[in-house]
């Protein structure tokens, strides 16, 4: 009954956003206030039904009902309650139902938090974001509908990839949705500038909001599938550029350069016409990362059961939305002229340079990602882009970028004076070049990149710390002073020193992985001991176990380092009856300096196993810095100047400082 | 204020396609080791890659091949006219069986193919596509039966 219900109201929400999409568009067209109004209300309820839809199929994942075809595919009675629930979103259907409920909450938000915004502006916004989800709405109900039954039910359902039950899974789609998704309203936001045909100060504050939101939710998301992937596929690696992986990374290179030119286009107006193509792009790399997970047109480690017919719907939903705002961005954006000029070296530059490096970094990775594709067309040769492709294109992009980074960060808008710049990061380049040639020498094996990307990454923390510096001591202000003007400091500078150090921190960890990591590969019986690093590790015992609904057989290590014994590991490979499939469960000892990282394979004739363990320097740096990244973004999102609704005052009263 | 805003313009102009050069050359030169091609066993005996060009070996896993001595894991992989035996030092993937699709990355010296990597799918029911393509071209594999 409550199914029946939920497949009703997903089946209404789809009707509310098809009122909501013409609605207010004919009353833009006509003039008529009531008719723009409508978009409000219909928001809200439109997001009321789908949530309504989306409660009904917990329901009835939470209570095992078999009757649907998707809880018999995808959930099992014996699965603990959790992961009934994130069994939900671990498939197809329920994920695409999790995507529009996440449009809808979204598209309600802009009706909610939107009172400042004029009418006119309010209502294209949600026509077009409701446009968007009468898209996906007739893409579910058309062709991956959750509620659909099947008769006879079966005793017990298939089970839940297993996988897939993890803790990480449990929130990693969400968060990736919610960045994914939450691109939607600056693509809204920019189609209705070139409707509209205005983009003023005013709104570049509304879209920058936004994009920070979806940039810290896309940031957590690829750290938390990142990290999920590092400690539970037990292949030791944290990123394969998979193409999947890569439909996350590419909206994200984006929406970091959408934040940082939105910052241009609300403080000095110009811009504009790129901060809108930016918005497009980045939602279209949002839909057609969509296409490549759900076509599985590309062979990816993440083969979500995929079905042309599926991939050839996004296709023309991707085709529409991007193909129409294209268009109308060629036809419409020279009626948006720019108003601010600005010299040669000035923030300004700084971050058009930000821009360009970070679309040139999205650029390879596109088309790495894409080029198995263009190539079958081509030139009809199967083959596939490696890491090594994208690990020696990408990088440069990446170390131009940080090189600029600190320096550019603290020039001032309009006209700047590099050498200023540069005098006020002398601390922090002198700093990294030391620590650079210091661990050069002292570095356990000769390595050449892992001390350059240390070196950057200390350039990196220690010029947001001096950006802090000297924002609090300008010039002869005593230190005490200084400390006074700690508090006074707005959000939105400690969320710039704070990202900026995150990203620091993370290509530490990167660095420090890639070039220092120490792989062990042996078959070792119990009783065999081995040396890994300055570490030893002995093979105790293998032991069976019983899990919820699995059955484990797993090995016991003793790890020790000069004779004192730290840890014990037990790695394990699970078995579980239900889906037929085994999974390899990683032993990691985390460490803040290393992560010890042991996995057990095969039984070998003569009862050897196959053993593989890894040393990994400053491993949980690599997802430390995203967390970093993501809080300094959440700090500045809390800046008033910056909050949702403050636009109204700051316009009355006098132009913010910076 | 308009001469200002033409010359930041052609200076745009310039920068982007500078940055293009760059990206073109990098993209080049990513493609020289980047790049691993997809051979069936029967492409590899019809012309034999060069032994260290790194490919990827596709194919089903052959019945009764799989054996694990001391020191590595051997098993053939087969496309139906022709099988190569692959040697592998490491953990095979959680999926990996017989007659299942598989995907090998490494190179071939002639006699055998010695495998960096050995990949399999998450979804049981799924196949590589390379490989499932390869094999439905020779009637081998038919789409939903597996």
């Amino acid at each position: 009954m409550v199914t029946e219900l939920g497949h009703f109201a997903a089946i209404l929400a789809f009707l509310v956003a098809l009122c909501q999409c013409v609605v207010p568009s004919v009353g833009y067209y006509f003039g008529w206030d009531r008719w723009m109004r409508f978009a409000m209300p219909a928001s809200a309820l439109q997001f009321a039904l789908t949530l309504f839809a989306f409660l009904a199929l917990c329901h009835a994942f939470i209570n095992s009902d078999f009757s649907l075809s998707l809880v018999a595919g995808n959930s099992h009675s014996a699965k603990p309650l959790i992961y009934r629930v994130a069994g939900v979103w671990g498939n197809h259907e329920g994920s695409m139902l999790l995507w529009v409920l996440v449009l809808t909450l979204f598209g309600m938000f802009v009706a909610c938090f939107g009172r400042p915004l004029p009418l006119r502006l309010k209502s294209l916004v949600l026509a077009v974001q409701s446009a968007i989800s009468t898209a996906f709405f007739a893409f579910i109900l058309l062709t991956s509908n959750p509620f659909n039954r099947l008769l006879p039910p079966p005793a017990d359902g298939a089970g839940l990839e297993p996988l897939l039950q993890d803790p990480g899974l449990a929130v990693h789609p969400p968060l990736l949705y919610l960045g994914y998704v939450g691109l939607s309203v600056s693509f809204s936001f920019a189609v209705a500038a070139l409707i509209s045909g205005r983009a003023d100060a005013a709104w570049a504050r509304w879209v920058r909001p936004w994009t920070l939101t979806s940039w810290i939710f896309l940031t957590l998301g690829i750290a938390i599938g990142s990290w999920w992937a590092y400690y539970e596929l037990g292949w030791g690696g944290w990123w394969f550029w998979d193409p999947v992986e890569n439909a996350s990374f590419m909206p994200w290179l984006l929406s970091t350069a959408l934040l940082h030119s939105a910052m241009v286009a609300e403080k000095r107006e110009c811009l504009k016409s790129w901060v809108i193509l930016l918005a497009i792009l980045a939602f279209s790399l949002s839909l057609s990362g969509t296409f490549l997970t759900r076509s599985g047109i590309i062979t990816s480690v993440h083969s979500f059961a995929s079905d042309p017919g599926r991939g050839l719907f996004i296709l023309s939903i991707l085709g529409l939305f991007s193909g129409g705002s294209l268009l109308l961005y060629g036809f419409r954006h020279s009626t948006l002229v720019p108003s601010g000029a600005f010299a040669l070296v000035s923030r300004e530059s700084a971050l058009i340079l930000n821009n360009i490096l970070l679309i040139g970094a999205a650029f390879v990775v596109f088309l790495g990602t894409f080029w198995p594709l263009i190539a079958e067309l081509l030139f009809q040769r199967i083959m596939s882009v490696g890491p090594q492709f994208f690990n020696s294109t990408f990088t440069p992009f990446m170390i131009g970028l940080v090189l600029v980074l600190p320096v550019g960060a603290v020039l001032p808008w309009k006209r700047a004076s590099l050498s200023e710049g540069l005098r006020r990061m002398r601390m922090a380049l002198v700093t990294a070049v030391i620590a650079g040639l210091a661990i050069y020498w002292l570095q356990p094996e000769a390595q050449f990149l892992a001390p350059i990307g240390l070196a950057l990454a200390i350039w990196l923390v220690s010029g947001a710390f001096l950006d802090i510096w000297h924002r609090i001591r300008p010039r002869r202000v005593s230190i005490r002073a200084a400390f006074a003007r700690l508090s006074g400091l707005p959000g939105a500078d400690w969320g710039k020193a704070l990202a900026h150090a995150g990203l620091g921190i993370s290509i530490a960890g990167i660095s420090a992985v890639t070039g220092w990591e120490i792989e062990d590969i042996r078959i070792a019986r119990p009783g065999d001991s081995f040396q890994l690093g300055s570490y030893s590790v002995r093979f105790e015992q293998s032991f069976e176990r019983e899990g919820p609904n699995y059955l484990a057989l797993g090995a016991e290590f003793e790890l020790t380092q000069g004779g004192k014994t730290l840890t014990t590991l037990l790695p394990e490979r699970r078995h579980y009856p239900a889906a037929g499939r085994q999974t390899t469960e990683a032993a990691i000892d985390m460490g803040f300096w290393r992560d010890i990282y042991l996995v057990v394979g095969e039984i070998h004739p003569g009862g050897g196993y196959t053993v593989k363990s890894y040393i990994k320097p400053l491993a949980n740096w690599i997802w430390l810095g995203a967390l970093v990244m993501a809080a300094g973004g959440l700090i500045s999102l809390s800046d008033r100047r910056l909050r949702i609704g403050a636009g109204r005052r700051a316009r009355q009263s006098t132009p913010v400082r910076d | 204020m308009q001469g200002l805003r033409k010359r930041r313009r052609i200076q745009l102009v310039l920068l982007a396609a500078a940055l293009l050069t760059v990206s073109v050359a990098l993209i080049g030169y990513g493609f020289r080791d980047g790049i691993a091609y997809f051979r069936l066993p029967s492409d590899v005996i019809d012309d034999a890659p060069a032994p260290e060009e790194i490919f990827r070996l596709g194919g089903l896993v052959a019945v009764g091949s799989i054996r694990s001595t001391p020191e590595a894991i051997r098993f053939a992989v087969t496309d139906g006219d022709h099988s190569i035996e692959v040697i592998f030092k490491g953990i095979l993937p959680d999926l990996f069986a017989e007659q299942q699709g598989v995907i090998a990355n490494g190179s071939y010296n002639g006699v055998e193919f010695v495998a960096i990597e050995v990949l399999a799918k998450h979804d049981e029911t799924y196949m590589p596509k390379e490989v499932a393509d390869a094999l439905k071209e020779r009637g081998l594999f038919q789409p939903g039966g597996n």
